[in-house]
């Protein structure tokens, strides 16, 4: 197999490469007049097969153990028992589920309305060339050191009703507790997220305006566009890529929030911050009904792909040329 | 060399399209062009106000937690009690540091640190061949395994932690480092490959061509060649894959549970649900834990932002 992989693509130049995709996708193309193509190295297969195994045995075959767990039921202990669609029609009459679906999506599109402006902003200020504006930048990025647990517990222990900041600011947060009600929490999920996940987006806004040619903005400023005229009709268009990728991050990043509602909110109060991937971590690990969780896990896996994929399809990503393998 | 590979299809099509415009607009400009030519700066020097504003704003927000997680982790607590989180440190005092290592931090350190630097080691033996093989094996097969992983990118660890549990437990490496270190690991593939591929990419065909003629083998190629032409794609592997270790939370929430097999994240949730009250202890962990993470930002910050970046740093 691996000798064949080798040869195959090898001899792709020559008469009998029938089915080898060689000829037309390899950019050494041009190559097989000028250079022994047989003799330049080209590794076989074989040489992706160790990631390929062990990707495969801790990512894949989880992922399709995911769909056989859900029509299962299973505590946790013991092995699993078919189970049919029980927990698919469990949970499609679970009231805490649908209502985690809608909140997962609500505190996502909240995410992306705050982060996007922001993180658009930051990044094309911070992608200037001026000195303190590389200092200060450097401040801005110290967020995304912080694990996902780290700014939780930080932001936790700074919103603390009786040892944190409400407690100093009466005037402005009432009673302080401000994880107490709906709004609040939601608020403060918002809040963090964005403190903790604008500077990467930037740091995307930063590096493709930096991309963008210079020509443009002397052309630009020749026709006597300001700033602002600039930003709009020259940066915002330029930066169209950029935005969907961050877009899409920040969609699948939102659909499986966990640790910091784990940590924030629990879920409370009541259910009201209780977001799916939330939810699946709690029937599985907490309520030891695995078979449910796999079912959630499953679902998210589907909500958070089609979401992307349509994102992708809206903006006609997908017909733009290159970009994919260019990463 | 990523941001090479990635700009050159964008540019190209923004090449194209500002081509269009750009000769519209030439024709109507055409005879100011000259006069202008001067003033026309990019980044003009003249102060832009608003965004000062904005900056200010938004530096205040970091730096405001920031400034509390520091302060609050050098007080006492009785001292923080007093002055509440926006106060200025008064006395100077390590104790808290010290307390939190004595309570099971310095055990969490060294975990992490294991688990770091095992799937750290597991990335770099399994992702150069890997993507070795996929930048310079045409064929078909490869390519579908590009994809494969190209695919993976967009599976959350969130959606495997039931069944990683399942096979894990049956593995019998529930409440091991061990599995924990595999998963971290396997999530952390497709990004490494992506990274690498795209730095491999980068390297000519005339060097491959000029090692065949001195009749090199594929491994010869590969140890002499491509992997020191690698090196920076190999450093954001490297710096990726340890952050995602480092600052790993869900993985090790749902694969252990005992003292000895607990990482810094876990620990930093446990202090928190136990001892929430006690926020300059607290606080200090959470600066112990995010304390080599920030000296690596000091002192090599180009590759650990290029890391940081990942996936969204295309």
């Amino acid at each position: 197999m691996t000798a064949a992989a080798v040869t195959g693509p090898g001899s792709g130049p020559g008469p009998g490469s029938g089915p080898g995709a060689g000829p037309g996708t390899g950019p050494a193309d041009g190559n097989p007049k000028t250079s022994p193509g047989r003799s330049v190295a080209r590794p076989g297969l074989g040489w992706t097969l160790p990631a390929v195994l062990f990707f495969g045995l801790f990512a894949i075959v989880p992922l399709v153990l995911v769909a056989v767990l859900s029509f299962t039921s299973w505590s946790g202990l013991g092995s699993p028992e078919f189970a049919g669609l029980d927990n698919w029609t469990a949970l499609f009459h679970d009231p805490v589920m649908i209502k985690s679906l809608w909140l997962s999506v609500l505190l996502t599109g909240l995410g992306v309305l705050v982060q996007t402006p922001l993180s658009i902003l930051l990044g094309v200020w911070a992608a200037g060339p001026q000195r303190n504006r590389a200092v200060l930048s450097a401040v801005f990025f110290v967020p995304l050191l912080l694990s996902a647990t780290a700014v939780s517990v930080l932001w936790r222990a700074l919103l603390d009703p009786n040892f944190g900041v409400p407690a100093q600011a009466r005037w402005l947060f009432g009673d302080g507790n401000l994880l107490g009600s709906r709004t609040g929490a939601i608020g403060v999920l918002v809040l963090v997220s964005a403190w903790q996940f604008t500077p990467l987006h930037a740091l995307i806004y930063q590096g493709a305006t930096r991309a963008i040619p210079e020509v443009l903005y002397q052309a630009a400023a020749i026709d006597g566009a300001g700033t602002v005229r600039q930003f709009f009709h020259i940066t915002l268009p330029q930066l169209r890529n950029s935005i969907i990728t961050s877009v899409i991050l920040m969609v699948v990043g939102g659909l499986t929030t966990f640790d910091t509602v784990l940590i924030l909110t629990q879920g409370g109060p009541g259910s009201d911050t209780t977001i799916t991937a939330y939810y699946m971590y709690q029937k599985a690990f907490k309520g030891f009904d695995f078979g449910a969780g796999a079912a959630i896990a499953l679902l998210l896996v589907v909500v958070a792909t089609v979401v992307s994929l349509a994102v992708v399809r809206i903006s006609g990503y997908d017909k733009m040329a290159g970009t994919k393998d260019g990463l | 060399m990523n941001r090479r590979s990635v700009t050159d299809p964008r540019s190209e099509k923004s090449g194209t399209t500002t081509g269009r415009r750009d000769t519209g607009r030439r024709g109507a400009a055409g005879p100011r062009d000259t006069g202008r030519r001067a003033t026309t700066r990019r980044r003009r020097d003249r102060p832009n106000y608003a965004a000062g504003l904005g900056v200010l704003l938004w530096l205040c927000l970091v730096a405001l937690p920031l400034y509390v997680m520091l302060g609050a982790s050098v007080q006492s607590r009785a001292q923080y009690g007093a002055g509440g989180p926006l106060s200025f440190p008064e006395a100077f005092s390590l104790t808290n540091y010290v307390q939190d290592f004595s309570n099971g931090f310095g055990r969490y350190f060294l975990n992490t640190m294991v688990v770091t630097a095992s799937v750290v080691a597991i990335v770099l033996i399994l992702v150069p061949p890997l993507a070795f093989a996929i930048v310079r094996n045409r064929g078909r097969a490869t390519s579908r395994v590009f994809r494969l992983f190209l695919l993976g990118l967009a599976i959350p660890a969130q959606a495997v932690i039931v069944p990683m549990f399942y096979v894990i437990s049956n593995a019998g490496l529930y409440d091991n480092l061990i599995g924990v270190i595999l998963p971290t690991a396997a999530f952390s593939l497709p990004v490494c490959a992506l990274i690498l591929t795209g730095t491999m990419r980068d390297i000519t065909d005339e060097l491959f061509e000029a090692m065949a003629l001195d009749g090199a083998s594929t491994r010869r190629v590969f140890f002499q060649l491509v992997v020191p032409l690698s090196r920076s794609g190999l450093a954001t592997v490297v710096v990726f894959s340890a952050l995602q270790a480092w600052n790993g939370f869900l993985f090790p929430l749902v694969l252990t549970q005992s003292e000895e097999t607990k990482v810094l994240t876990l620990g930093l949730y446990n202090f928190q649900t136990q001892y929430g009250i006690d926020i300059p202890g607290l606080l200090a962990a959470v600066v112990l834990s995010t304390l080599p993470v920030l000296l690596v930002y000091l002192f090599a910050r180009r590759a650990l932002v290029q890391g940081l970046m990942g996936v969204g740093g295309k």
